[in-house]
């Protein structure tokens, strides 16, 4: 495989194992969950160095996967009180995580070099040279590490397909008929902090906080089905790795920055020119309509005043 | 018909329920008979939807109990099929309406399964019954307001529930389609013996379709068959001094 295949298969793997989860999040309201993870890991990284003397990447993944957890499960917890809108729980769950990591920075690792980017956030530009070797053949790290995460994500929305559905809709009436919409939001969940902090290790904090947003926002503009705005967001995550690969070689900028800028512009296209409910296709469809129906009257009195 | 009485489909006992300190619900008993159409009567602020959620458990009661056809609540549920008076949906949620029919049978087909044959039939009946088969594949936000409403009302028929329990179902629903419901339920009833439990304001409607009502202000004032309950006497106790031939007694007063 070519570089350029390894780096673009990367990519398009994260952005289907985060498309297939985005869509939920920003039905859900909780769109920037990913964000909120980001800078949650942040304790994580320095309680596994605390603990285990190490920078390590298997140990920074866990630690980083253990306060993504509890940065998810707190901010579910506190939406589920009723008392706490979405939006401010986030607000209110990742500042406080951050700061105590910065905290914990300050106290114990003030002379090593412990930050984010140094430890969990990868650069997929780097993909290709991190391999592994199973059982003598040679394999790309985050495309066997994507894909397996993308195909668990695959299997979860298949099997709690319905079950996403109703209670993201209708919670009180899942509630009523047995579909807890609290163990359906926690498995979404988790889904969405193991995804994010093994896509962080794989590509970075941007490319995964873009993608797992951006294709979804547009797709909701471009379907009225669940099942095609799913579909769709993985599509558009396809695109902006094949297009941000691209458009990153022809002016030699950074690969993760391109693709979240494409992902950005195929929005813009999707707000503009979606068909169904683009601001284009809006004013167009009514401008068509107000003629029609201005035709329609003028035939209808010209009718009566011959009638008449 | 004559309701059987022996196992009622909803019952509660010594139901007190307040929001903070004020009571909604005062020490009310009330028996909803099975294989009837029963309807609950008083003006706003009465307590009639706070009564329909105490006694299916979805809202906490201060004391007394509910039994539904002799269960308790909690275990019963299965056999219930509720509309609220509002539906707190997202609107612009990427879903149709035969989508959200679907649901009706969700609980039927269990965890992890799809729904069956069998189960798209009845949504296609359910949607049919309700007169919204043109519309099955329109997102649900681009409906008229008791177009929307019936939908809500095909996933409760789809859920072929013991237990129809609906809270003003026909607020916004024109009077063509809320006549052929309403001859729908009583469909229901006769034939396949389902208890109906409905609020309802249109005092005359209650008084030619439907067989039990409770007439509630605050504290349960009657509750029995319709001829022999809604005497002008009882309607004056529920209402207050307030003109009881209108509708909705908007700020009647009360004396808790
Ligand atoms: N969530 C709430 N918090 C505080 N008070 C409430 C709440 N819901 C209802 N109430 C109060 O409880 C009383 C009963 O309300 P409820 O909704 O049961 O009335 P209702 O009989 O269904 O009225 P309507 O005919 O307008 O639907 C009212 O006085 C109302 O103000
Ligand atoms: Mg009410």
């Amino acid at each position: 495989m070519s570089d350029a295949m390894i780096i673009v298969l990367t990519a398009g793997l994260t952005a289907t194992a985060l498309a297939l989860l985005g869509p939920f999040l920003v039905l859900r309201r909780v769109a920037l969950m990913g964000d909120a993870v980001s800078h949650a890991v942040l304790p994580g990284i320095v309680a596994a160095f605390l603990v285990f003397q190490t920078r390590a990447p298997l140990v920074v993944i866990l630690g980083a996967a253990a306060f993504a957890l509890i940065c998810v499960l707190a901010i579910e917890a506190l939406r589920g009180t009723g008392l706490v809108a979405s939006d401010a729980a986030i607000g209110l769950v990742f500042p406080a995580l951050f700061a105590l990591g910065v905290l914990g920075i300050h106290r114990y690792a003030a002379n090593i070099h412990l930050d984010l980017d140094s430890t969990i956030y990868g650069e997929i530009a780097f993909a290709p040279f991190r391999t592994l070797d199973l059982g003598g053949v040679e394999v790309v790290r985050s495309v066997l590490i994507m894909g397996v995460v993308a195909a668990v994500n695959l299997g979860l929305i298949t099997l709690l397909w319905k079950e996403l559905k109703v209670t993201s809709f209708d919670p009180d009436f899942a509630r009523s008929i047995r579909f807890s919409p609290t163990v359906v939001a926690r498995l979404l969940l988790i889904a969405v902090a193991v995804t994010a902090v093994t896509a962080f290790e794989s590509v970075g904090a941007i490319l995964v906080v873009a993608l797992l947003i951006v294709p979804a926002a547009a797709a909701y503009l471009m379907t009225d089905r669940l099942v095609a705005m799913v579909a769709i967001a993985v599509a558009i995550g396809w695109v902006s790795s094949v297009v941000g690969y691209a458009g990153a070689v022809e002016v030699d900028a950074s690969i993760a920055g391109a693709m979240g800028l494409t992902a950005a512009v195929i929005f813009g296209i999707a707000l503009l020119a979606s068909p169904r409910h683009g601001l284009i296709a809006r004013a167009v469809r009514r401008a068509r309509t107000r003629r029609a129906v201005e035709r329609a009257l003028a035939e209808e009195r010209g009718a009566q005043g011959a009638g008449a | 018909m004559a309701p059987a009485l022996d196992i009622p489909a909803l019952e509660v006992a010594h139901l007190t329920v307040s929001y903070g300190s004020t009571p909604a619900l005062w020490d009310v008993d009330a028996t909803f008979p099975s294989g009837a159409m029963s309807a609950i009567v008083g003006p706003n602020g009465s307590g009639k939807s706070t009564l329909i959620a105490a006694a299916l458990g979805l809202v906490p009661s201060d004391s007394g109990r509910s039994t539904i056809f002799g269960r308790p609540a909690k275990e019963a549920m299965r056999r219930v099929a509720y509309v609220p008076q509002r539906e707190s949906v997202d609107w612009d949620f990427p879903i149709t309406v035969r989508e959200v029919v679907e649901m009706g049978r969700y609980a039927e087909a269990g965890w992890l399964r799809r729904i069956s044959r069998s189960d798209r039939a009845i949504v296609d009946g359910a949607i049919e019954r309700v007169g919204m088969a043109p519309y099955s594949r329109r997102q649900i936000g681009q409906l008229s307001g008791g177009q929307r409403q019936r939908v809500f009302i095909a996933r409760a028929l789809a859920q072929e529930a013991d237990l129809l329990v609906f809270d003003e179902p026909f607020a916004g629903v024109d009077a063509r389609t809320e006549a052929a419901l309403l001859s729908l339920l009583a469909q229901l009833r006769d034939r396949e013996g389902r208890s109906v439990v409905m609020v309802h304001h249109d005092l005359q409607t209650v008084r030619s379709m439907v067989d039990w009502v409770l007439l509630l202000n605050v504290r349960a004032i009657a509750c029995g068959p319709v001829a022999s309950t809604m005497t002008p006497d009882n309607l004056r106790r529920v209402y207050g001094a307030a003109d009881i031939g209108a509708p909705a007694a908007e700020g009647a007063a009360w004396v808790p």
